[in-house]
């Protein structure tokens, strides 16, 4: 057994609102370990974007302990979660989130300019590197007006892993991509699972979760059901298929045609 | 973070929205070049001002006849109700605080050569005379001590003179008429020019007093007495010892009011100059006001911006940015904008004042102070007035910023 990325117990969030306490979570215990490729379920309310928001360090929670890659979270300053969140941490979200008017190359760039340790000296040249490795080599003075939504998503993952980050956060990643699209961004996220980064994808669509090795159902603020995946479906395989299916179609286009 | 990239950062965003950061700059360029032009407007007039007394000679003291308080016939009765040559001499010789003492006898005359003439003023003076004006000869010489006591017909001229009279030539060595007394020209005098009433100094020719008193004149009395003090320094003892030497030439130990006056030319020429200084310190606080408002135009477009660009502080605090990290960011980018607009206007500043100073006929002077109090002013606006949004940019919850559509 390989060591704990993440070790939360008897997690807790209640947020106030006026008179009335909302528990948002009510005692969430998860350990993950270096290598997982993990799926979170959950309808919307279930508490599900809480639990992201606290492993992705920028919530902390009201009782319970969290420790990311052997470093205690809870009770963390604003900062020292700030440079956490840069160190540890690389976010995908469902929006994309790159800033606008920029091009993709300097979108990447971003996290390393944050850095405190000094620790990269090139970040243009790894930035570059970081979207080779997601396929967009050729696309880097691109900005995102001139993307399409699966290469903005391809932006935002070499974005999350220019930083070689312990733990990549995916909240949503397909929610906004058509089903072909989603696929391609899935494959993705397997393959650099099977460069050894461990992937976290909190996601409601059950043909995503498939493709994890292990997931995780919440529901009213606690999992439910916390279950490996015998035979993970392989993302690659399907986009494979998808296009063999695609030229098949197309040939018997070609024939009626003729 | 480095300083390059936040600069960089910076910048960029500046340059993503041209037209509102040109609009925003707008305010610190009017507000710094407005301030310029005030500044340069009100310290070219200072400097004329200042130029004109020291035109009026160093440290000159003038003694006229009569007291402008007094009149009536009590004066009427005094003998000593004029200044003559003894006055002149008594002061020479007794006061201890003065440099220089000329007497001036004034006269109207018709100066002729064997080209035209020209009617201008004669003064008979001392060689004291140009000393006590701060004046020079260009051409020539005054005349001197043996000049005076020999009575020599000799004359200095103005430049007014040598103009009209002796276009192309020197005229030193000439024989000119003053009225029907032939004289020979000595010298030429610098060009002065005008005084701030508009009096052409330099229509004039200075002969010896003796000589005047002599043979153009003929009065024993004095238009004034010229005399220059040691120091400016020494200036009111100065009057106060000339008016004792003057109470006790004309009798007046005993008692009586003045019946001369000593007088300070620099005096009303220090009060115009201080009078110029309160309106460029008025002009210049008017002036800044805009650039007040100025930075409030920086504010607004930066409150505006935050709320703008809301989804963006939190993806950079997503990725690992501190509260500290975005402040700089928006601060950086408040000051680089006011900055901006300080040089800019700095520049329309000098241009407009150089304009208003060719078309208006000013004379305009921007001090090198003025410079840097403005670009430091409008960088210094920049930060207060930067400050209250960025401070709002760093508090932002990243997951509501996130969130925020």
């Amino acid at each position: 057994m390989s060591t704990p990325v993440i070790e939360i117990s008897g997690v807790k969030k209640i947020y106030r609102m006026g008179e009335t306490e909302v528990f948002a979570l009510r005692g969430v215990d998860l350990t993950v370990t270096a290598g997982e490729l993990l799926a979170v379920m959950g309808s919307s309310g279930s508490g599900k974007s809480t639990l992201m928001n606290i492993l992705g360090c920028l919530d902390i929670p009201t009782a319970g302990s969290y420790v990311l890659d052997g470093i205690r979270v809870d009770g963390m300053s604003r900062n020292d979660l700030a440079d956490l969140r840069n160190r540890k941490l690389g976010f995908v979200f469902q929006g994309f989130n790159l800033l606008p008017r920029t091009s993709a190359v300097e979108n990447v760039e971003l996290p390393l300019l944050y850095d405190r340790t000094a620790r990269w000296t090139n970040t243009r040249q790894l930035a570059a590197e970081a979207l080779e490795r997601v396929g967009l080599g050729a696309r880097l003075e691109h900005q995102p007006s001139e993307l399409s939504g699966g290469q903005q998503q391809r932006v935002a993952i070499a974005r999350a892993l220019v930083t070689q980050p312990t733990l990549l956060l995916a909240d949503e990643p397909t929610g906004n991509l058509d089903s072909r699209t989603s696929i391609e961004v899935m494959a993705l996220f397997q393959a650099l699972n099977e460069q050894g980064i461990t992937v976290i994808i909190v996601t409601h669509e059950p043909d995503i979760a498939q493709y994890a090795h292990r997931v995780i159902e919440v529901r009213d603020g606690r999992i439910m059901k916390d279950h490996a995946v015998a035979a993970p479906r392989s993302a690659a395989d399907d986009v494979a298929r998808l296009d063999a299916e695609a030229a098949e179609l197309a040939a018997g286009v070609t024939k009626e045609a003729a | 973070m480095k300083t390059k990239s936040l600069l960089t950062m910076a910048g960029g965003s500046i340059l993503k929205n041209k037209m509102r950061t040109m609009l925003t700059m707008l305010g610190i360029v009017i507000g710094v070049g407005a301030v310029i032009v005030m500044v340069a407007v009100g310290n070219g007039a200072q400097t004329q001002i200042e130029a004109q007394i020291k035109n009026l000679g160093t440290n000159l003291i003038v003694i006229t006849p009569g007291s402008t308080a007094a009149g009536g016939a009590s004066q009427g009765a005094q003998t000593f109700n004029r200044l003559t040559i003894a006055d002149a001499d008594k002061i020479k010789s007794d006061a201890t605080l003065l440099s220089a003492v000329s007497p001036v006898i004034v006269t109207r005359t018709q100066v002729i050569t064997g080209k035209g003439n020209w009617r201008t003023e004669i003064n008979g003076v001392s060689t004291d005379y140009l000393t006590i004006r701060d004046w020079n000869v260009t051409s020539g010489s005054l005349f001197s001590d043996d000049d005076v006591n020999a009575k020599r017909k000799v004359a200095v001229l103005g430049a007014t003179i040598v103009k009209n009279l002796f276009p192309d030539t020197d005229p030193v060595g000439s024989q000119i008429q003053l009225g029907h007394v032939p004289f020979t020209v000595i010298g030429v005098l610098d060009a002065k020019g005008q005084t701030s009433s508009g009096v052409d100094q330099d229509d004039v020719v200075l002969v010896p007093y003796t000589t005047a008193q002599d043979r153009l004149s003929g009065m024993t009395f004095l238009g004034q007495i010229l005399a220059s003090a040691q120091s400016p320094n020494d200036m009111v003892a100065a009057q106060e010892e000339i008016r004792g030497i003057m109470r006790e030439s004309h009798g007046l130990l005993g008692g009586g009011a003045d019946d001369f006056t000593v007088r300070d030319q620099t005096a009303i020429a220090q009060a115009a100059t201080s009078t110029t200084s309160v309106m460029t310190g008025l002009l210049a606080a008017i002036a800044s006001i805009s650039l007040v408002v100025g930075g409030i135009g920086i504010m607004n477009i930066m409150l505006v911006s935050v709320t703008e660009r809301t989804r963006e502080i939190g993806i950079r605090m997503a990725v690992g940015a501190r509260g500290s990290d975005v402040l700089t960011q928006f601060l950086v980018e408040s000051v680089v904008m006011s900055l901006l607009g300080g040089v800019v206007g700095l520049a329309i500043g000098f241009g407009g004042a150089a304009i208003l100073g060719h078309v208006m006929g000013w004379s305009t002077s921007t001090p090198l102070i003025a410079v840097f109090v403005a670009v430091g002013f409008s960088a210094a606006v920049g930060v207060f007035f930067g400050f209250y949004p960025a401070k709002k940019a760093a508090a932002l919850d990243p997951i509501q910023a996130l969130r925020y559509e």
